[in-house]
């Protein structure tokens, strides 16, 4: 890791954090896909509504995205700091949850929204460490 | 409702597929080449494998959600990030550090509150 400036690293760090919003959109894509799906259809023809499915295809093409970025976030950090500021589309997920699904917050989500950003600020400033 | 053993299983076999497959793609970045990126992403065996360990993963994770309490099986999933502060110390050298075990603590109660205020 030495060989890795301060820029670099800072680089890396926002390239994850931006692909935590994008991961939560993938999921947001799969969940409101996934009602188009018939239920209960067979491995196959799973596969193919995934590739007919526009809301599908662009929920999996996004996480194809995402799996890209982290390989260049990991170019210049430290797995063990990165990997963990994943947890962060959980906070995502949640809002997008609320907006667009219209799912009730509650005390238990919101205080878990809290300590999982404390979580990842953390991580964060370890990284500046490094 | 209680959450049955298997789910349990598949989740945590998940979760340890899965940072597997943070590991492969860990080592396979650091074997990209800035003059010749697309080629030496392509021609990388480590990459593939990581990706390959996270499609792995999901279909475990697909199987283990599908019944259960989520507080129960939200926190499985996040073993990934434990399981990944190992690999990364004997893979690649990276300390363990205070501030990773808190983060990553902190991260584990955060999904775990999450999963109970989410029901089921």
């Amino acid at each position: 890791m030495s060989e890795s400036t301060p820029a670099q690293q800072r680089r890396s760090l926002i390239i994850v954090l931006c692909s935590t919003v994008l991961i939560a959109m993938a999921q947001a894509l799969i969940k409101s896909g996934t009602g188009d799906l018939a239920a209960g259809s067979s491995l196959v023809d799973t596969a193919i509504g995934i590739l007919t499915t526009p809301k599908l295809f662009a929920g999996y093409a996004l996480y194809g995205v995402v799996t890209g970025m982290m390989v260049l976030a990991l170019r210049h950090a430290e797995l063990s700091l990165i990997y963990p500021v994943i947890a962060l589309s959980y906070v995502w997920v949640s809002v997008l949850s609320v907006v667009m699904f219209h799912e009730e917050m509650n005390p238990f989500k919101l205080a878990g929204v809290v300590v999982i950003i404390s979580g990842v600020a953390i991580l964060g400033k370890g990284q500046q460490r490094t | 409702m209680i959450t049955p053993l298997s789910s349990m299983l598949w989740v945590i076999g998940g979760s340890f597929i899965g940072s597997i497959g943070a590991a492969g793609l860990k080592a396979g970045a650091k074997r990209l080449t800035h003059e010749n990126l697309i080629h030496s992403a392509i021609t990388n065996w480590r990459l593939a494998a990581g990706v390959l360990a996270y499609l792995i993963s999901s279909v475990f994770f697909v199987f283990g959600l599908r019944h259960g309490e989520l507080s129960v099986l939200y926190p499985l999933v996040s073993l990934g990030y434990l399981f990944t502060l190992l690999w990364s110390r004997m893979f690649f050298g990276e300390p363990f550090t205070r501030a990773k075990f808190f983060g990553v603590g902190l991260i584990l109660v955060g999904v775990t509150l999450l999963g109970i205020g989410s029901g089921r």
